[in-house]
């Protein structure tokens, strides 16, 4: 063996011993071998990745020649939506932020107060356009409430089914939209990919992609279609699947970790002062939670838990959503296993419409069926304000009832209104190539905050 | 579940003051309403806060003058800054001692306030004399 060697050592084969470009021509992987093991461990984890200092520092003698203002917006992919923000630059530290919004104000409250608490949900539904389920789900519970009913057990589960199926698709949305900021193009296909096997249900049950008009005060519009089990049964294999490629592309990655860890960060404190709610209080270290503290439509019966960061940056935001989604896949597949039997709307024929069918055999039918469509239901006077976690957080419902059949007064809390508030604090002081990855991971929707 | 405080407009300041340092953290909603010709005084303000320690809701409400002249509690809650500005561009509501009280959704240039029960929803009117004839 070793004459062996010796033969191929005296042909050199690699050239080693040339004097013209010997050193490239041979392996270095001893050479980085070697140097691991000289390197301290500190460096070694920065160099892979698995650490991340925050080595950005600001020079604060920049003279004043070197502030501008910049427009951001309205028109720009990276703001989701029509959010324009109003930047003051020193070089490249932003410095101050002006949200302006109001791009997308159509005066909804305003057409709530026009419309009939049957007629309700239609507009709602439209204001947070990602998670509208939920905007119905906070009306009709409203409405509900001031008329003193209780739905029946097969209309919660089916409302706490397509709520966290919501839930689902619309982190996927805030994963694939927060990966296309930071420039992972290709989350932006994943998770755009897997949220159309959920819409793709909602098409379904309900008829419409979006703008559902599901949930309505009463119950549901219809019963879960023939054989859903299997579609639900599919999202159950696929989703948790495809999150595990999201982890093997994202959690590990060097640059995905450089360009969130230690950036935009939020404490409890200014969590509280700007009532940030949901997933951003939550990666704050705060376990605050509507569905385990306030629980609505008898989301107390499932079992998950409440996923708590402590970091409050960007990382912790986007982490947090990511196990969401495999808490409300939990919740998915009990509302699935204990689906109940019954009716799917209340049997209060002043409240919802009788079905389709009866119109034709029976009168009284015939009457309620015309009185709902055309002057509603009539709600007794009073206020209420009733709360469900959205996927950003809290999403209120304020009705003043006069008695008649169209509420006096509607106001929805959008939890995307209030979290933009806190864009200059998590802004201010850091590079501008931050800017955007604090606005996505706020994940704000731009229909919720104008309305 | 909600409790339901009603507070002159002179207490207002102080009572959210108390609120504030009797652990409610959060003010997460504040609007108004418009009881035109149905109640006097004309408006309404309500204010929600919520207590994540306690988990407690209190919801208050403040009956405005004429002057329609308001203490901003920006200064004790900052999250409050956004909701006066859009009670003060929908309602025209007047918060003192706000630190940027401009409107928020409308334009800038808007001439009057939507979500007051005197202004029109805006609907144009259908002439069906000049409609074609249909034989």
């Amino acid at each position: 063996m070793e004459e062996n060697n010796d033969t191929i050592k005296d042909i050199d084969l690699w050239a080693t011993n040339s004097e013209e470009g010997g050193w490239n021509i041979s392996s270095t992987d001893e050479g980085s071998q070697k140097m691991l093991e000289q390197e301290d461990e500190v460096t070694t984890k920065i160099q892979m990745g698995s650490e991340v200092i925050d080595d950005y520092f600001i020079e604060d003698d920049i003279s004043d020649d070197e502030r501008m203002i910049l427009n951001m917006g309205p028109q720009h992919p990276s703001t989701h939506g029509v959010l324009r923000l109003q930047v003051e630059l020193e070089g490249e530290v932003v410095r101050r932020v002006q949200p302006v919004i109001g791009y997308l104000h159509t005066g909804m409250e305003k057409t709530g107060e026009e419309l009939n608490y049957f007629q309700g949900p239609t507009n709602t539904t439209r204001m947070d356009y990602l998670s509208p389920f939920f905007n119905e789900l906070v009306f009709s519970l409203a409405t509900e409430k001031l008329l003193g009913i209780e739905v029946p057990d097969r209309a919660s589960t089916i409302r706490i089914l397509m709520t966290e199926l919501n839930r689902i698709s619309s982190h996927l949305v805030a994963l694939a939209t927060g990966g296309m900021d930071i420039g992972a193009l290709s989350m932006m296909i994943f998770g755009f990919r897997e949220r159309e096997l959920i819409l793709d249900f909602f098409e379904k049950t309900t008829g419409l992609r979006m703008n559902h008009n599901f949930i309505r005060p009463g119950g549901v519009a219809a019963d879960l279609p023939d054989n859903w089990q299997k579609d639900i049964e599919e999202i159950l294999k696929v989703i948790p699947k495809k999150l595990k490629d999201y982890d093997e592309m994202l959690l590990d990655n060097p640059i995905w970790q450089g360009r969130l860890k230690n950036v935009g960060i939020l404490t409890t404190e200014e969590c509280f002062a700007y009532g940030i709610t949901g997933p951003s209080l939550r990666a704050s270290g705060y376990a605050w939670d509507l569905r385990k503290m306030q629980p609505y439509s008898g989301i107390d019966k499932y079992e998950f838990d409440i996923p708590v960061f402590e970091e409050g940056d960007v990382f912790a935001r986007w982490r947090i959503k990511v196990l969401e989604i495999f808490e409300s896949l939990k919740i998915v597949e009990q509302a699935m296993g204990n689906m109940p039997k019954g009716p799917y709307k209340i049997q209060d024929k002043k409240i919802t419409p009788p079905p389709r069918k009866r119109l034709d055999e029976s009168m009284e039918a015939l009457i309620h069926h015309f009185k709902i469509y055309t002057e509603g239901f009539k709600v007794p006077e009073g206020e209420v304000y009733t709360t469900v976690e959205s996927p950003r957080g809290e999403l209120g419902c304020f009705i003043v009832s006069d008695g008649s059949s169209k509420p006096y007064r509607m106001h929805v809390r959008g939890p995307s209104f209030c979290n933009l508030q806190a864009l200059p604090v998590v802004m201010s002081d850091s590079p501008i190539a931050d800017a955007v990855a604090a606005i996505a991971s706020l994940d704000p929707v731009l229909g919720d905050v104008d309305r | 579940m909600i409790e339901n405080l009603h507070v002159t407009i002179e207490d207002y300041f102080q009572k959210v003051e108390e609120l504030k340092n009797d652990g409610y953290e959060m003010m997460v909603d504040l609007t108004a309403i418009d009881w035109f010709r149905k109640k006097d005084p004309r408006f309404e303000v309500v204010v929600n806060f919520l207590s994540v320690s306690k988990n407690k809701r209190i919801s208050i409400k403040v009956k405005l003058n004429d002057d329609l002249r308001i203490p901003s509690i920006t200064s004790l809650y900052p999250s409050a800054n956004f909701y006066e500005r859009e009670v003060f561009d929908m309602f025209g509501i007047n918060f003192e001692n706000h630190p940027d009280l401009t409107r928020i959704l409308m334009p800038d240039d808007w001439v009057g306030y939507p979500l007051r029960k005197d202004y029109g929803t805006g609907r144009i009117p259908v002439q069906f004399k000049n409609a074609p004839k249909v034989d």
